[in-house]
């Protein structure tokens, strides 16, 4: 299996994520500059934390406009894997790839913190080494990272399962206590109806060593190794 | 022709805009008791060549959509004025 990790002016996690995911999955991993136009070699792409294009406009707004996004829209369609952490997550939206926008924090604050988290599904490629509302901890390091979707489609993305972090309290309660930016629903990641796009505003990358604080991201990056796995036996 | 183009970004009124409350209430704590829905946006001036007026504004709008403004967050106005005309003398 193969994981690219988008580099687009800006981006500041790109290296932590190589490395990280090398380091838990020991699988390729490989740069893909935002210039690229071809990533038919990469199973899963990754799109960092940062601030592409120094967030100008709205965070996300211009690096949708990166070559390779063009690929990754295609990538996403024919069921390959994306995952969009913290400003990529940012990125995911403004390119339709994901529903909703996220905005200014309520606070007003940047908030960069250990954040619990609550995860809501668990029949993911991503997830299905988490157990059901298990409770993990990965950072936070975001200003615009408020949630919100019109009424209609936060009733479909509810409806459709489509939540999978919520932010909680270290006991799992989802309560307007714990939400540290005002996200609808206490919302921090969700997928595609498909299944195979992910965007989360914690970053699960700074959570794969106990030097850095813990471990719980990966299970994300493991599991997601196994699920592909286990599809190409299954497809021999 | 030449247009000066002016374009208004806000956030939606269904999109609580935290950035403008908090103005509010600083204004309202310096005695500027009157205040009311105070709103942050952005302000966009640029220069469209076209043949007319309603023209640059329906660029001006296009690129409202493709990238100025977030459609699912963001409400947009824009405002078309013709560039004085240079004197030939």
């Amino acid at each position: 299996m193969k994981f690219g990790v988008v580099i687009f002016p800006g981006s500041n996690c790109d290296a932590d994520c190589h490395d990280a995911i090398l380091a838990v999955t020991r699988q390729e991993v490989r740069y893909v500059w935002h210039e690229e136009t071809d990533i038919s070699d990469i199973d899963c792409i990754v799109l960092p934390g940062g601030f592409s294009y120094g967030d100008y406009l709205r965070c996300g707004a211009v690096a949708r406009f990166s070559p390779v996004m063009g690929e990754i829209v295609r990538h996403a369609a024919i069921g390959r894997y994306v995952i969009g952490i913290c400003n990529g997550f940012q990125v995911l939206t403004e390119a339709g790839l994901l529903p909703g926008a996220l905005y200014r924090n309520d606070c007003l604050k940047f908030v960069c913190k250990p954040q619990p988290l609550r995860v809501e599904r668990t029949d993911l490629p991503f997830t299905h080494f988490y157990t059901t509302k298990q409770v993990v901890n990965f950072p936070i390091a975001h200003g615009e990272g408020r949630f919100f979707a019109d009424p209609e489609t936060l009733a479909r993305i509810e409806g459709e399962g489509q939540v999978v972090f919520r932010y909680c309290t270290p006991d799992g309660q989802v309560t307007s206590e714990a939400n540290p930016n005002g996200s609808l629903k206490n919302i921090a990641g969700i997928c595609n109806e498909g299944d195979n796009v992910l965007g989360l505003m914690p970053h699960p990358e700074r959570r794969c060593d106990r030097l850095t604080g813990g471990t719980d991201g990966k299970k994300l990056f493991k599991g997601l190794v196994e699920s592909l796995l286990l599809k190409s036996i299954s497809h021999r | 022709m030449l247009f000066h183009v002016q374009v208004e970004i806000t956030l939606k009124p269904t999109v609580m805009d935290a950035q403008g409350s908090t103005i509010e209430r600083a204004l309202q704590k310096l005695g500027h008791d009157g205040v009311r829905n105070v709103h942050i946006g952005k302000f966009i001036t640029m220069e469209i060549e076209a043949n007319c007026a309603g023209c640059a504004r329906s660029a001006a709008e296009d690129m409202c959509r493709e990238l100025l403004a977030n459609p699912i967050i963001e409400q947009f106005a824009v405002q078309v004025v013709e560039a004085e005309k240079e004197c030939p003398a």
